[in-house]
């Protein structure tokens, strides 16, 4: 897989024929997605209170850590002049999570908006990081997240947004030697939701775990296109995204492409998505896509399902005097549950349960 | 006293050849306090005979009879045979990322009972019963049957037996997969219910080794999805000697 070009000039606004636009509405964008369209240079994370082990702050935006060939990220960066910057420092353990949020006073949905974030985890520290999305905004938003050597890096994004929401965004993890980086995508709100979780390795011994969940109601649209760079060796990767859909129009995408290069002899890799169908006239596409350049690898692996009820589950439950019901809930909310508790961070864990709940509300099970 | 009597029970899968029938005929009295094997060779029908007696939708009732003191378990759902007193203790348990098994009993126990059990003596219940059973606690945190060993999936599940008190108990294949050390524990547990409770017990097997720990009362044997021969635990002894070679050719 090569990169197209990485200057926006010589992009084209993308006509939904595209292999990386394929499955996108884009008529549902408002415009976002078009090389021409204008974005209001807005950095719109605010960090949550203060504490010791890093700092927050704006920098200078011209450079990039990373290489996309991506429109709309291409256009964020060359829409903004600055980046906004969390530094965890080298060594530094902080056990309670640092929240950003975004700040929508003064923002309009009619008004597109650019962030971007960079992340430097310093090496050996330890920390976890939430980002918290939620309101109306059209945002396309770029996060580069450098892991330095022995870092450990826990990543929360949520998608809490209002229905109105356009949100286009790329996570992009640079994990280096004997790193790890676990992120979690949790997609629940906006109508127009693409996100591209990706990630590289900057040195052996690195690792990087990628969580994901999604909820689609009626006419919501979330996609998450996932990367998996292996150029080095002894680098291991592991996915699994969760996803539920339920009403018309309800339509989710994953794409799981991992690639494994000539040089990444050792690799340890293995991606899972599954769907759970909650009604009819919603569609789930999923697609993994693994391509190993070199055999000498210690696993790699795909599966995807995308289906309705586990009928096994729901015997073994109502055999044990579950009422169908209620062992259709238990399995739901266990389909759930599987990503939210490896969160570890029980009010968040509780808000998107209770949103799912209403998700779930007046879907017949 | 209970009883548990199966008169000419028929049963059909759908195959992508179309319906095929697996039991044909199967004629079965259980009374309360006693144990009764179903030894036979693989694809005899006796896992069909189990999964139907539970409910599962897989199998369909084609001819037959199967009442629970007079009360019609054919036209039970699942739940309700559960509720009425059956218990399925399965030869492969299912995963259920996502519930812990604490979870998971105590809304069972709930929905056998009726309520909710009190928290008090509910904790010391299960840790008495896990213990019994040598499970670690920190065995009720984790998801239910993901990752399990196979020991650890019928520990679970004759747990669950335990717990739920069935009337009559139908274990499909406990003893498959399990070494020495994990098939004494189990059938340990099994023995220690049967001691304190008046379950009817329906131990289905291919091995005649459970046997040996667990005594029948009467063995059957299945060939063909009917029972071709009966008789006391001498009959298991033969078994073990000329093994099913002569109900099959037959």
């Amino acid at each position: 897989m090569t990169l197209a070009s990485n200057i926006l000039e010589n992009h084209t606004t993308p006509t939904g024929r595209e292999e990386a636009w394929r499955f996108a509405p884009l008529a549902r964008t408002r415009g976002l997605h078009e090389v021409e369209s204008a974005i209001l240079d807005r950095p719109s994370l605010k960090v949550a209170g203060s504490g010791s082990g890093f700092s927050f702050t704006l920098i200078d935006g011209r450079e990039s850590l990373s290489k996309t060939d991506d429109v709309v990220v291409l256009k964020v960066r060359n829409g903004t002049s600055h980046v906004q910057e969390l530094k965890i420092e080298k060594n530094a353990v902080i056990a309670e999570p640092i929240f950003l949020s975004r700040d929508l006073s003064g923002s309009s949905v009619e008004v597109a908006e650019a962030s971007r974030l960079v992340i430097r985890a310093g090496s050996h520290s330890q920390a976890t990081v939430v980002i918290e999305n939620a309101g109306a905004m059209t945002l396309a938003e770029e996060i580069e997240i450098l892991l330095e050597d022995g870092a450990q890096l826990r990543f929360v994004t949520l998608q809490e947004w209002s229905d109105e929401t356009v949100h286009i965004g790329r996570h992009h993890a640079i994990v280096g030697r004997d790193a790890t980086f676990s992120s979690y995508v949790i997609t629940v709100g906006g109508g127009f939701v693409r996100l591209l979780p990706t990630v590289e390795y900057a040195g052996p011994g690195s690792s990087a775990e990628l969580f994901g969940l999604y909820f689609a109601t009626a006419n919501q649209f979330l996609e998450h296109r996932i990367h998996v760079d292996h150029a080095i060796p002894h680098a291991k990767s592991r996915v699994h995204y969760k996803g539920a859909l339920s009403g018309n129009g309800a339509h989710t995408v994953w794409i799981g492409d991992v690639f494994i290069r000539a040089a990444a002899e050792g690799t340890d890799t293995y991606e899972l998505n599954r769907n759970l169908l909650l009604s009819d006239g919603a569609r789930a596409d999923s697609v993994p896509n693994l391509e190993i350049e070199t055999g000498e690898i210690v696993g790699a692996g795909h599966a995807s399902t995308t289906g309705r009820f586990d009928d096994e589950q729901l015997f073994y439950l109502q055999s044990r005097g579950i009422p169908a019901d209620e062992a259709r809930k238990l399995v739901i909310r266990a389909f759930f549950m599987e990503i939210l508790s490896k969160l570890a961070l029980p009010e968040i864990e509780e808000r998107i349960a209770a949103t799912i709940s209403k998700d779930l509300q007046g879907v017949e099970l | 006293m209970s009883t548990l009597e199966i008169k000419n029970l028929q049963v059909s899968v759908e195959t992508e050849e179309g319906s095929k029938q697996i039991l044909r005929g199967v004629d079965l009295t259980i009374k309360s306090g006693e144990t009764h094997a179903i030894m036979g060779p693989n694809g005899s029908g006796k896992s069909t005979l189990a999964y139907s007696l539970a409910g599962h939708p897989k199998y369909q009732i084609t001819g037959g009879t199967v009442t629970l003191d007079g009360a019609n378990v054919l036209e039970m759902s699942v739940d309700e045979r559960a509720k009425a007193g059956l218990f399925l203790a399965m030869q492969y348990p299912v995963e259920v990322p996502g519930i812990s098994v604490s979870n998971f009993l105590r809304t069972a126990v709930t929905a056998i009972r009726g309520e909710a059990p009190k928290v008090r003596t509910w904790v010391t219940e299960v840790k008495t019963a896990m213990a019994d059973l040598s499970m670690d606690p920190a065995f009720s945190e984790r998801n239910v049957n993901e990752g399990f060993s196979g020991g650890e999936k019928k520990r679970h599940e004759i747990l669950q037996m335990e717990l739920l008190k069935p009337k009559f108990a139908i274990l499909d294949e406990t003893d498959s997969g399990l070494d020495v050390d994990a098939l004494r524990v189990v059938s340990e547990g099994v023995n220690r219910i049967k001691s304190n409770s008046d379950v009817g017990i329906l131990l289905i097997t291919h091995y005649t080794r459970i046997l040996k720990y667990i005594k029948p009362d009467f063995v059957h044997v299945f060939a063909a999805g009917r029972i071709v021969e009966e008789g006391g635990a001498e009959l298991a002894e033969k078994l073990e000697e000329k093994g099913y070679a002569e109900y099959v050719t037959a």
